[in-house]
């Protein structure tokens, strides 16, 4: 298929949308829009190894120009879409330009939830590579670290503010903040993370406000304690980018409501990807956002295929699953353990570093999921299983038969 | 006939590339990548090239010689 492609938003979704169109044989143009001046980015990093300064932005890039060039995607960078004028088929951009397209791609992304709570300086975010380096040249300071939020990106900064020298508070109103994922035990086993490496945690208390300046900034919980801290993060989640898209028409709520090929509503020469895509997922019977970095690559994949081949659509389906790093320990979450009825440990939770899986199983003893803390392997075994929609007993045996004696130690 | 390359420093046993081509990648004990294949046929090219740029650190390629 021909004709111009534009992709608005060039980080994970858009650059792998750009690459695998042409990987499908779309031969006519394609335009990629980034509102960064800098070249296409990777996030993972920016809570790790960016964060920590032993990687560069070098080993984050995306898409080099010359790697743009050979695929033949023009790139258009530091170009923030203003409005998507869909009867004319143009994308506007901030300085006024208008970009022509066939079809187009929406990708424009999440943005973190600003702080709801006022301070003069020294309360940060953490989304972009600007985001990241402010927060870094805090940490270059000395002094107490308060991570306001205890989902991945507090505990990956939390751990990464931690291996800096630190002094760390991570706060979240929930008593064990991963447990609405992966229930009260697993979730509590988890959460002992931060204690378990010298990370001081108010759970089950909000914050009520910050005040002060970088350097000197003081938290007050909702249970009267308080917190001095250096610097904050807060981590609260992320929003949708649509606000550009306010004036164009389309069903926007909590994300670009699409169907269940990805398309929006109601448009067949208008997709979206990422973070900022609320599709119709079949399976679950409503339409989701994902805001994870596999999501954004598969569903990139997908949204590619369907529109270079529109008359054999296929429904997006992807396997739930995320990783994250934090501290020594690596925690990856495949299927939908919060809707599972009953789950079963194996492997060896408190050893330093702890090596375990827990399988769940739902009402009808069908495997619904699995979360691993450093041990790959079950997590891929698991994986496999619930693709071919095995039974919870089938995945505990076989996980079971690889606890090697290391393990069981 | 394009050749596999895995680095096995790079692998952080994410596991994107086993689901993808689990015929040409596994994961071994310690979390890390084990090529199944040092070669892939012409055909099965594009699919393990998929596999291979779903892995989050670029660890793997797929190389035409």
């Amino acid at each position: 298929m021909s004709g111009t492609v534009a992709i608005v938003g060039a980080s994970v979704a858009g650059v792998r949308t750009a690459q695998a169109l042409r990987g499908e044989g779309h031969d006519g143009p394609i335009v990629l829009i980034g509102a960064e001046a800098t070249l296409p980015y990777d996030k993972p990093p920016l809570s790790k190894q960016f964060l920590a300064g032993t990687w560069d932005t070098d080993r984050m890039t995306l898409l080099t120009e010359a790697a743009a060039r050979a695929a033949d995607i023009e790139m258009r960078l530091g170009a923030s879409a203003q409005h998507l004028d869909v009867a004319g088929k143009q994308v506007l951009l901030a300085d006024g330009q208008r970009v022509d397209y066939d079809q187009v791609v929406i990708a424009t992304g999440a943005a973190a939830r600003p702080s709801p709570w006022p301070a003069a300086s020294g309360v940060h975010v953490l989304r972009t590579l600007d985001d990241s380096r402010a927060l870094r040249a805090d940490l270059d300071r000395p002094g107490p670290v308060a991570i306001v939020g205890g989902g991945f990106i507090g505990a990956e900064v939390a751990a990464t503010a931690r291996a800096l020298g630190h002094p760390v508070t991570v706060i979240d109103p929930l008593p064990a903040p991963i447990s609405r994922l992966l229930g009260p035990e697993v979730g509590a086993l988890i959460g002992q993370i931060h204690r378990r490496h010298d990370v001081d945690t108010r759970f089950g208390a909000g914050v009520e406000a910050i005040s002060g300046h970088a350097g000197q900034l003081l938290l007050t919980l909702t249970d009267g304690r308080q917190v001095e801290a250096a610097t904050v993060l807060v981590g609260i989640g992320a929003v949708p980018n649509t606000d550009w898209l306010a004036e164009s028409g389309l069903l926007i709520g909590n994300g670009v409501v699409c169907d269940q090929y990805c398309r929006a509503v109601g448009r067949d020469e208008i997709w979206a990807v990422g973070d900022v895509a609320r599709w119709q997922h079949l399976e679950i019977g409503e339409a989701v956002r994902v805001e994870h970095w596999t999501n954004a690559v598969e569903q990139a994949s997908r949204v590619a295929f369907n529109l270079t081949h529109p008359d054999e659509l296929r429904s997006y389906l992807p396997t739930d699953y995320v990783w994250s790093d934090q501290y020594d320990w690596k925690i990856q979450i495949v299927g939908r353990p919060y809707s599972a009825a009953t789950h079963q440990i194996i492997g060896t939770p408190n050893d330093n570093p702890p090596r375990f899986a827990a399988v769940y199983s739902d009402k009808d003893s069908k495997l619904a999921g699995a979360v691993t803390v450093n041990w790959s392997k079950a997590l891929m075994t698991c994986r496999r299983l619930l693709a071919h929609g095995a039974s919870g007993a089938e995945a505990i045996a076989l996980v079971q038969t690889l606890v090697t004696p290391a393990v069981t130690r | 006939m394009p050749r596999l390359t895995a680095d096995v420093d790079l692998c952080q046993g994410y596991g994107n590339c086993t689901t993808s081509a689990p015929d040409v990648y596994d994961i071994d004990d310690d979390g890390k990548v084990v090529l199944l294949k040092q070669t892939v046929n012409d055909a099965d090219r594009s699919r393990v090239h998929e596999a291979a740029r779903s892995c989050p650190v670029d660890a793997l390629r797929v190389l035409d010689r």
